[in-house]
């Protein structure tokens, strides 16, 4: 069992709340299948299992690809390294500007011991 | 000692970080050595924003920066990236000195990003919260997706042990 030590509840977690979705990301993870084929296997109707596959997806857990009439579904493990590494090029951007506002911040606050402190409006 | 020393010569940085609250929002936070009345200044006065707000690491040229910081003023940035020119604009939105800014983003396809930053000081040194509202999922995942790496983690091992759950029926 894993220990969620976060409060905030994305929509990976929403997704991982309902015991069938968890039900198909362990099936996708011993062998790629379609939807008909996990309605199938789960007693579902298609529709059904379609809104359950669309909100893994949303989630990053699933990707699905569809050829000709038939969607395939994948564990979509390779969007979540994506998504990893999206918000780690995000926080460099952040933190490299940062790194500059405090050179910024550092003059202001050597000018204004220097000068004294004049009333800003 | 030569250590003692060497801790001064290299202040360490603060640390950045970000957090996607919800499929519409990030939040990065940092905390600058500063009050926050200059950390204000340095968000709201052109010639400071343009100095900081492009890192010199990035090779984007900033080629003009126009601020006109009270609510319902209008800011606007072009830069140059190789042969492209791009521009960021939007509305001030609320401008409460030292402690609260918040301004759309209206350059974008999908409709309006509102960007709300606080500053909270403690100690003379200064909390920043950036706080960015997307339109959609879809306007935050086309830049590309955030989520709370620590998650990701945690998803990974999640996922990793349903594999290894799966191989022993």
């Amino acid at each position: 069992m894993v220990q969620y030590r976060h409060a905030h509840v994305d929509a990976s977690f929403g997704a991982l709340s309902d015991a069938t979705r968890r039900g198909v990301l362990e099936h996708l993870g011993r062998a790629n299948a379609s939807i008909s084929a996990l309605a199938e296997r789960f007693h579902m109707t298609l529709t059904g299992m379609r809104k359950h596959v669309g909100v893994l997806e949303q989630a990053g857990l699933v990707s699905t690809e569809k050829v000709g009439r038939v969607r395939t579904c994948k564990l979509g493990l390779r969007g979540l390294e994506e998504e990893a590494a999206w918000i780690e090029r995000y926080r460099r951007l952040w933190a490299a500007r940062f790194d500059e506002l405090d050179i910024v911040v550092e003059e202001l606050t050597r000018k204004e011991k220097a000068h004294g402190r004049k009333p800003r409006t | 000692m030569d250590a003692s020393r060497e801790r001064e010569a290299t202040p360490a940085k603060n640390p950045t970080t970000v957090e996607r609250k919800s499929e519409r929002e990030l939040v990065v936070t940092r905390t600058v050595n500063g009050p926050a009345r200059l950390v204000f200044e340095a968000w709201t006065t052109a010639e400071l924003f343009r100095r900081w707000w492009v890192p010199k690491s990035y090779g984007l040229n900033l080629l003009s920066c126009d601020m006109d910081v009270r609510v319902g003023g209008q800011y606007r940035l072009a830069f140059r990236h190789e042969d492209s020119t791009m521009e960021f604009f939007g509305t001030y939105l609320e401008v409460t000195p030292h402690s609260r800014l918040v301004w759309t983003n209206e350059e974008g396809d999908e409709g309006k990003t509102i960007t709300t930053v606080t500053f909270e000081e403690h100690a003379g040194k200064t909390l920043l919260i950036v706080h960015d509202l997307y339109p959609s999922k879809e306007a935050v995942d086309s830049g590309s997706t955030g989520a709370m790496p620590e998650a990701l983690d945690q998803l990974d091992e999640l996922l990793a042990s349903l594999r290894s759950s799966t191989e022993t029926r």
